[in-house]
């Protein structure tokens, strides 16, 4: 049945057109219903909702519930903590990507593929297989006093930061190379004749010809690193000094019954990435794409 | 230049999967000096495979339900999508975002939405429309972990089956996986050459024979690709769990190796290595898969 919905594209039938869009809007209604469901309830009290039910006409909207979880989730704090580790985290990603990409897709060195497989192997393993040795090593390596308040790298923002670079960077590297060998060599062959440095090659010339996939990138690894709930709830034990998405665990836990506050909540925590995706949703899907299919 | 990511990712990564496995065979607290690890053999094996069995089989169980149910449901279902998508309907930039979206969720937020939105026993979508929210009539669906049907294995002790609120779990988990495949696979049907349509056409197939004999086969590189990330998506599930605070029925491989180290420091680490080695055992063949498959243009 579900091919015949779509009509072939030579011989449109109207009916099949109008089932496929009413499938598609039914689809997309379905695929709206929590988040809509999120807001509606965020904007009630929970005394209205949870007496008189969620399908009657809003007798009050209000902001509490925002402001409430808020203050009530010390989100000010988890919000800053979260800019500190994301910020730096993207960039040197990126930074460091960039290079490598650059001697792996230039200079044929014998390992290029290799460090590739190994990246690329890396990237995929579930975080919990290096979990155990990781949470071991951070909570013995030594930090300068300004890094850490413990002295070692667990509970830092400088670890949390130093795992995200080490396991994104993998990714970024693949998908940079990739674009990058699409460049032709002879650009940076005229460049090396008039003079060019390799880093002025690689600054000036091919850099500005990567900046869709660096603007893709940009767009997915912010997502990611602000979505990182895994790698901080392990290795900050504190759950104060733990960046914004991995605090959610304490919203739900310290208002169990209040729904439309920890709705609230959710919905404050899931902002940021919601607004990068919708102003930037084409650099954020040709990003996943081109990570994942080569183009 | 290449040395300093080399290294991160060398040491931070590489180096701590191949000591999950040698820490799998050694007993220590993790809280005392490395001269204090004491290698034990296969005895943390051993013990996860008698001691823990029931702990272990019922991770393995979930982890395998979710995995078919990934397969079954919202990976097809991205397919589906992406195949109605592919085709210039009207409209198809914003169905895409709309199906795209939850995908930009972290899955811990995803859960705590559903829990709150939908699932809430008191107020929650599924209860209104069941007429299930009065006080002692409401279904608490991700607080019980009551079985929804059990079976027996040959070698276990105890019986296992799904709970209740480990299959409500899933339809969160594939409201956000559907997208994700959805997009992927579009990609690669934009990929494939539409001389070939053109060909099948031509030669009389009809819409389900030319996807069967001529797409799909040509999109192997993007299923090999769809296959490998839903199964290791599958087997990595963590965080939506663990952010509403891991309820009994929800147990997961994933969870078994951190079990001991969240919010705390010391425990057992050659036994949640050794959970950790089973993961990685259970994911390496189909890492080794995907990376085959994506260079192989390389090697040749």
């Amino acid at each position: 049945m579900s091919m015949v919905l779509g009509g072939s594209k030579s011989g449109k039938t109207r009916p099949a057109r109008i089932a496929l869009h009413v499938f598609l809007i039914g689809t997309a209604l379905v695929w709206l219903t929590p988040i809509v469901g999120a807001l509606y309830i965020a904007f009630r009290p929970y005394g209205e909702t949870s007496s008189k039910g969620i399908f009657t006409w809003p007798k009050k909207l209000m902001l509490s519930n925002f402001t409430g979880a808020f203050k009530q989730g010390q989100m000010a704090r988890h919000f800053f903590v979260t800019m500190l580790i994301v910020v730096p985290a993207l960039i040197l990603t990126l930074a460091l990507a960039s290079f490598v990409a650059f001697a792996v897709s230039r200079y044929s060195f014998r390992f290029n593929i290799g460090l590739l497989v190994l990246f690329t192997a890396g990237n995929l393993m579930p975080q919990q297989v290096i979990i155990q040795p990781l949470f071991q090593m951070y909570k013995r390596i030594p930090l300068p006093w300004f890094l850490t308040t413990t002295g070692h790298m667990n509970n830092t923002i400088f670890g949390i930061i130093v795992i995200h670079i080490a396991f994104q960077v993998g990714f970024c590297t693949f998908v940079m190379s990739n674009y990058m060998k699409t460049i032709p060599k002879e650009l940076g062959e005229a460049a090396s004749v008039d003079g060019a440095s390799v880093w002025k090659q690689f600054y000036r010339i091919i850099l500005p010809i990567c900046r869709p996939p660096l603007a893709a990138l940009a767009t997915l690894e912010f997502t990611w690193i602000y979505n990182d709930f895994f790698w901080a709830v392990v290795l900050v034990s504190k759950g104060d000094n733990r960046p914004i998405t991995s605090s959610i665990a304490n919203l739900s836990g310290q208002f169990l019954t209040d729904d439309n506050l920890i709705a609230a909540g959710s919905l404050l925590i899931a902002l940021p990435t919601l607004v990068v995706y919708l102003i930037l949703q084409k650099q954020f899907i040709s990003g996943l794409t081109l990570g994942a299919s080569k183009g | 230049m290449t040395g300093i990511p080399s290294f991160l990712h060398i040491v931070f990564v590489w180096i701590p999967a191949l000591a999950t496995i040698v820490l799998s065979f050694t007993k220590w607290d993790g809280i005392q000096g490395f001269g204090k690890i004491k290698f034990v053999g296969f005895r943390n094996y051993w013990e996860i495979f008698t001691v823990f069995e029931d702990t272990l089989s019922k991770a393995l169980q979930n982890n395998l339900f979710l995995l078919i149910f990934l397969f079954i449901g919202p990976t097809l279902f991205g397919m589906f999508l992406a195949y109605l998508l592919d085709k210039s309907i009207r409209g198809t930039a914003i169905y895409q975002s709309i199906f795209y979206f939850p995908v930009v969720l972290s899955l811990a937020v995803v859960g705590v939405i559903w829990k709150s939105v939908i699932y809430s026993p008191r107020q929650g979508l599924v209860n209104t429309v069941l007429g299930r929210t009065a006080e002692g009539n409401q279904i608490d669906w991700l607080g019980k972990s009551t079985r929804v049907f059990t079976y027996h294995l040959p070698l276990l002790d105890n019986a296992l089956g799904p709970s209740k609120n480990f299959l409500a779990l899933l339809i969160p988990i594939a409201w956000r996986h559907a997208g994700y495949i959805m997009v992927l696979y579009l990609a690669g049907l934009k990929s494939v050459d539409p001389s070939l349509r053109e060909a099948a056409a031509i030669d009389g197939c009809n819409e389900w024979q030319a996807f069967k004999r001529v797409i799909f086969p040509a999109m192997k590189p993007i299923n090999i690709i769809i296959i490998v990330i839903t199964i290791i998506e599958g087997l990595r599930t963590f965080d939506i769990v663990q952010a509403l605070r891991s309820p009994l029925g929800m147990e997961l491989t994933s969870l078994l190796v951190t079990q001991n180290i969240i919010g705390e420091g010391g425990g057992n680490v050659g036994r949640g290595s050794a959970y950790g080695v089973i993961l990685f055992m259970l994911c390496l063949g189909f890492i080794i898969w995907y990376v085959r498959n994506t260079f192989e243009e390389e090697r040749k």
